[in-house]
């Protein structure tokens, strides 16, 4: 008897031994679909030395956990982590696969897609089950001018899904589920030779909880140092927009847009950027936008839930004053 | 000998100026000039610097309606070799798998070739999946978000790729395939006398036929194309109408909004 797709997998991300939060989110939705479909939800993760990761993704819901851990798998080939990824979606074979979008899963997840011929669909803001019990996949495109709606008609179904648009369950140590170890095949060279690290990130803005993010109302590059400055009084981080990287002002690490970095922190304060449409496909979706800029016709207000008309080079340093002194009575009060 | 390098590049919509009918739910595409997608410029960029210094030639391959050889005669004028139209209907209405296969039987026909650069996405699509999957359907090694390419011979290129929270060194053996980003370079603009040379340019014409005896023409096109869109909709506004502070009292305003959304 063939076997039929029935499940749903979440395939996992982890670097040097921390599980990417966009694993989590997947789980808690995968979750959701797998109930409303009735199958299991699978989770596989793989590495090297990370045996012990993976009774988390059990704790945010998986029912099984297929875990490879082997010395070929410590840095991320994608064509070896492809090769055991289709081989375990071709044994266990899951209706539904999902990939984080993210430069790993973006990489990994179109080779896994064409080598199973099935399709495959980029970026997703939500996944749905409709009345007829299709998977029903929704992503922006055209810049985020337009959201489509789509269905595969092969199996399994392949998406990836943007990072901080599900919501994890709560972890739970009490849930129960399998871990499954899985011998890996080592096979040999790809071609690819992952030689070292260069350098870790200067900033890693999509996993921000506050960003603070300046644009073309900055008169130079040394006023970065003001808008740091508040940054950190926030305890976030500086964002810019594409024309501050163009001019060298930044690295492409803080750039926020289409072209840079998409992301969605609880507080996003743009200072001097008037909200072109390629910055706002990258931070449209932040849970509460603050616009800062001299013209009052600029789109990014009609973005922003809270604004003021001023010129940044006022407004900063008296907020960053201000912030300043309070903190200083906050800490007053607390000794007395 | 130079090396034989393949530039696939997609001819889009000017997305500043595409209308979006929000009642209608239409993308009208013909409002909007096209030209070469943006990102794949970077990607034609690398592959003339590499020429510059290794010597060899450029290919530019483009899947897409008669009116796409603007852009590669755009390719052209900007250091590109050869160029390829892939124009018919049977590949009409292709999403990434059907593309990046139809893609795959063209270099197929395109052999030898050292090394293939794509740009990291398209503004209209904006998936990124094309330049992975065409790696998988010709069995080439590739590596995605590449920021830096810091040496190339015959033999192999090393680049740096961006994985997210770390840039990482990495070899990849030839033939191979890289998706660059806009890290990568910054392209330079087309001379008027390169704009001429370009204008008298052939750009080659292929249809299904020039490959049908390597494909399997069932996984062209609309027919070949596992996913589809069944329903288009207009983000939401959100409702989001910035409640604008000023005066005196601004600043001390916005600092309660921020003690609400920080829990201070």
């Amino acid at each position: 008897m063939v076997k039929h797709y029935s499940g749903v997998m979440v395939i996992g991300e982890q670097h040097e031994g921390i599980i990417h939060p966009v694993t989590f989110e997947l789980l808690g939705k995968g979750r959701s679909i797998a109930d409303k479909l009735g199958c299991k939800l699978y989770g596989a993760l793989l590495g090297y030395r990370i045996k012990e990761l993976a009774k988390e993704l059990i704790f945010y819901g998986a029912d099984e956990v297929f875990v490879f851990d082997h010395p070929s798998l410590k840095y991320f080939d994608p064509v070896r982590y492809k090769h055991n990824l289709v081989k375990l979606i071709k044994e266990v074979k899951p209706e539904l696969v999902l990939v984080g979008a993210t430069n790993i899963g973006r990489s990994l997840a179109p080779r896994i897609a064409a080598a199973l011929n099935t399709g495959l669909t980029a970026d997703c803001i939500d996944i749905q089950v409709d009345e007829n019990g299709d998977i029903v996949q929704i992503r922006p495109a055209f810049t985020g001018n337009i959201i489509a709606h789509i269905k595969t008609r092969t199996r399994p179904v392949m998406a990836t899904v943007r990072y901080k648009i599900m919501r994890p369950l709560k972890r739970d140590t009490s849930r129960k589920g399998r871990v499954i170890e899985v011998d890996v095949e080592d096979i040999g060279d790809t071609g690819i030779t992952i030689i070292s690290k260069v350098k870790d990130k200067e900033v890693s803005i999509a996993d921000a909880d506050v960003i603070v993010a300046c644009g073309k109302g900055l008169k130079k590059p040394e006023d970065i140092k003001m808008i740091e400055e508040l940054a950190k009084l926030l305890g976030g981080v500086v964002g810019c927009s594409k024309p501050l990287v163009d001019e060298g002002w930044m690295s492409r690490d803080h750039q926020v847009g289409f072209s840079g970095n998409v992301v969605k922190p609880r507080l996003y304060i743009a200072c001097g950027i008037s909200g072109s449409p390629q910055h706002l496909a990258g931070m449209r979706d932040s849970e509460v936008i603050v616009a800062i800029n001299l013209d009052p016709s600029a789109p990014i207000f009609r973005f922003a839930d809270y604004g003021i008309v001023g010129d940044l080079y006022e407004v900063i340093p008296k907020l960053i004053k201000e912030i300043k002194r309070r903190k200083l009575n906050h800490e007053r009060g607390d000794s007395k | 000998m130079g090396l034989h390098i393949i530039v696939p590049i997609k001819y889009v919509p000017d997305i500043e100026r595409v209308k979006f009918d929000v009642e209608k739910g239409r993308i009208d595409r013909s409002s909007a000039p096209g030209e070469i997608n943006p990102f794949d410029l970077h990607a034609l960029e690398a592959a003339v610097q590499i020429k510059e210094r290794l010597g060899g030639s450029i290919t530019v391959v483009s899947m897409g309606p008669p009116q796409a050889e603007a852009a590669l005669r755009d390719a052209i004028s900007r250091g590109a070799d050869r160029a390829i139209l892939l124009t018919d209907e049977r590949f009409a209405g292709a999403d990434t798998l059907a593309t990046s296969y139809t893609l795959a039987c063209a270099l197929k026909k395109l052999q030898p070739f050292d090394l293939v650069i794509c740009g990291e996405k398209t503004v209209d699509g904006d998936t990124g999946q094309v330049g992975p999957e065409l790696a998988e359907h010709l069995g080439l090694p590739h590596v995605s978000y590449v920021s830096e390419i810091r040496d190339v011979s015959r033999d192999g290129i090393l680049v740096v790729v961006d994985m997210g929270r770390s840039y990482y060194l990495v070899k990849l053996r030839m033939p191979a395939l890289i998706v660059v980003t806009k890290d990568v370079n910054k392209p330079r603009l087309p001379t008027l006398r390169d704009k001429l040379r370009a204008r008298r340019a052939k750009v080659e014409i292929w249809n299904a036929d020039v490959l049908a005896d390597i494909a399997d023409m069932s996984r062209f096109g609309y027919i070949g194309s596992p996913t589809t869109v069944h329903r288009i909709t207009f983000p939401e506004e959100r409702g989001r109408k910035a409640r604008i502070f000023t005066g005196v009292n601004a600043i001390e305003e916005l600092l309660k909004v921020l003690e609400v959304v920080l829990k201070w």
